[in-house]
């Protein structure tokens, strides 16, 4: 079943130099473990390829039911350097959100997980 | 004092500004809006510093957050009558300057016999940056290991972000309002709670607990209903959004909280937001006086808009200080210009580049150049998809470079697109581009013991 972040997660996002982290945090405790298996570093980093210029890095945070990543070279240089209207990364939080997740059928029931046929899987994958 | 003269004692610390720019009210409506011991006003964010010497450089008086000065104004009857202290980083470059005003203020309200202010200082390193370099301190960037002598001519300001022990002791010494340069911003929390508990310099987990404290309500509102994602829709009255208090007990455990008959809201969800804004690596939040581990922090909903925050744990700081150091690095400028439907998106990329090619045909040379389509892809780039044909999309257009000149040159391009460019483009009302000095920042680390800091508390 197609998921998508928004749906299950919230996030918050900001910056360091030249670098955005986005805090996601499951909506529901139980789907914390829906981040921990399947929004891994590898699939953040193909999501924001072409956005970012550096490596991605995650951490976990089960008693906030939360992951932080972060994204290196998102800022153009970041700070007073940078020329975006999204300097200081606030937004990449929402960019995140947009991620679609294929979770297997059975897990997706079994979680309550909210899907929709309506979001198409994200293609991009770390292999491409 | 003890921690068994305190078992039931409660500490109020409020926020009142997470940032120079931050709501005017804010600090009043804390001081008026119910009890609070403390009030933390946090000016300071990477590019302030940067800011500030500018300022101080155009008059040396200047260089500190003069909102300020109107914020103890607001307020001087909480301060002079009811002994609200008040502790803020206002003091920027420039933190002797900033007690100058403050006291002038106290003078104009008659209040100058009630008040007490601390200043600290010793933060800044810019006028030992040289003798530091020389004695082998390479204060290599923090994010390209470049050494600082990359950019030693061109620094601005160079300070130690300082920890909670030199307010402690103006705390200490009775002064009702403490100025400091840059303190860490969490410090400005941590410090009052270290103060009236009588927490120990090696009390670790209390100490992460009073910096955690700091970090949840340095931003103000926004762990309180602000900026605050989850179910935004239904957050009550924003108009009237209540700033966070930290209700901290001597054990460490404290509970965030905000004003009765305030807007926002205070949940689990806007809490951990804000615990997660800004975070590098949660096992390992440095500080001066700690390293926090944010891993171990839980949270329990004890009422309405009330989160307790139990379980901190922390462990011994590093033989560091974090510098923050500004220095030029070139001048910028962004011009927009607005097009409207039928086929905005098409229009603004013509425009983008048409203007492009009048550039390079000027012989211009740019460290960077970057369009931007706001209403397209401007915040999310290739993840937003396809627009479709939008009502309307701004061109952006931003140029930076070390010549000055060119980026001037640049800057009277952007209007002849109105008349020599593509159709259906408007609001270009606010003229010509600024021309403006970038004044970056430089992440260091130096040894904690080269930086002594000094405490003066007046009158």
């Amino acid at each position: 079943m197609n998921v998508r972040l928004l749906d299950i997660a919230h996030a918050r996002s900001g910056d360091k130099g030249d670098t955005a982290n986005v805090g996601l945090i499951a909506i529901d405790p139980s789907w914390y473990r829906v981040l921990e298996r399947y929004v891994t570093r590898e699939r953040v980093a193909a999501h924001f390829r072409g956005i970012i210029t550096g490596k991605v890095e995650r951490y976990e945070l089960p008693n906030l039911n939360a992951l932080n990543f972060l994204l290196h070279g998102a800022l153009d240089g970041g700070g007073t350097l940078s020329l975006k209207t999204d300097a200081q990364g606030k937004v990449f939080s929402t960019a995140m959100l947009r991620m679609v997740l294929d979770i297997p059928d059975e897990e997706a029931r079994a979680l309550k997980l909210p899907g929709s046929k309506q979001w198409p899987t994200y293609q991009r994958s770390p292999k491409e | 004092m003890s921690t068994s003269d305190n078992s039931n004692r409660i500490v109020r610390v409020a926020a009142g500004q997470g940032f120079w720019g931050d709501w005017l009210e804010a600090p009043r409506r804390q001081a008026e809006g119910g009890p609070i011991d403390y009030l933390m006003l946090d000016y300071l964010a990477e590019v302030t510093m940067s800011i500030l010497q500018k300022q101080k450089e155009r008059d040396p008086k200047m260089g500190y957050a003069r909102d300020f000065i109107g914020a103890v104004e607001s307020i001087w009857p909480a301060i002079a009558e009811r002994g609200v202290r008040v502790i803020a980083n206002a003091g920027g470059v420039n933190p002797p300057a900033c007690a100058d005003a403050v006291r002038q203020s106290a003078e104009r309200a008659g209040v100058s016999k009630s008040v007490r202010i601390g200043v600290v200082t010793g933060d800044d390193l810019l006028p030992r940056l040289d003798e530091l370099i020389a004695g082998g301190h390479v204060l290599a960037n923090m994010e390209t290991g470049e050494p600082l002598s990359a950019v030693r001519d061109r620094v601005l300001s160079a300070n130690a972000y300082i920890g909670s022990t030199p307010i402690v002791e103006a705390l200490s010494k009775k002064a009702n309002i403490v100025i400091t340069g840059r303190s860490t911003d969490t410090a400005l929390t941590m410090a009052p709670l270290r103060f009236e508990f009588g927490w120990g310099a090696e009390d670790w987990d209390r100490l992460a607990a009073g910096i955690i404290a700091g970090h949840i309500i340095e931003c103000g509102a926004q762990c309180s209903g602000g900026n605050c994602l989850y179910d935004w829709q239904n957050i009550p009255d924003l108009a009237n959004v209540g700033y966070p208090i930290v209700e901290a007990s001597a054990d460490g455990t404290f509970v965030i909280a905000k004003h009765p008959n305030t807007g926002g809201r205070i949940s689990i969800r806007s809490v951990t937001e804000q615990l997660v804004y800004e975070m590098g690596d949660p096992h390992s939040y440095i500080t001066p006086d700690v390293v926090a581990d944010f891993t171990s922090i839980r949270l329990e909903d004890t009422g309405e808009n009330r989160v307790r925050v139990f379980g901190i744990k922390g462990r011994p700081p590093t033989d560091k200080l974090k510098v923050s150091i500004a220095y030029r690095a070139g001048f910028k400028a962004v011009g927009t210009l607005v097009y409207s439907w039928p086929d905005a998106l098409p229009k603004a990329q013509l425009a983008d580049r048409v203007l492009r090619e009048r550039l390079d045909n000027l012989g211009l040379r740019f460290d960077k150049v970057l369009s931007e389509f706001v209403g397209a892809s401007a915040t999310h780039g290739p993840l937003a998809g396809d627009p479709g044909d939008p009502p309307e999309v701004q061109l952006r257009f931003g140029v930076r470079g070390e010549d000055k000149s060119a980026v001037e040159r640049f800057t009277r391009e952007i209007a002849p697109l109105v008349l020599n460019g593509p159709p259906s483009v408007t609001g270009f009302a606010g003229g010509r581009p600024k021309v403006e000095e970038i004044v970056a920042y430089w992440p260091a680390l130096v040894d904690k013991s080269v930086v002594q800091t000094r405490v003066e508390v007046l009158g």
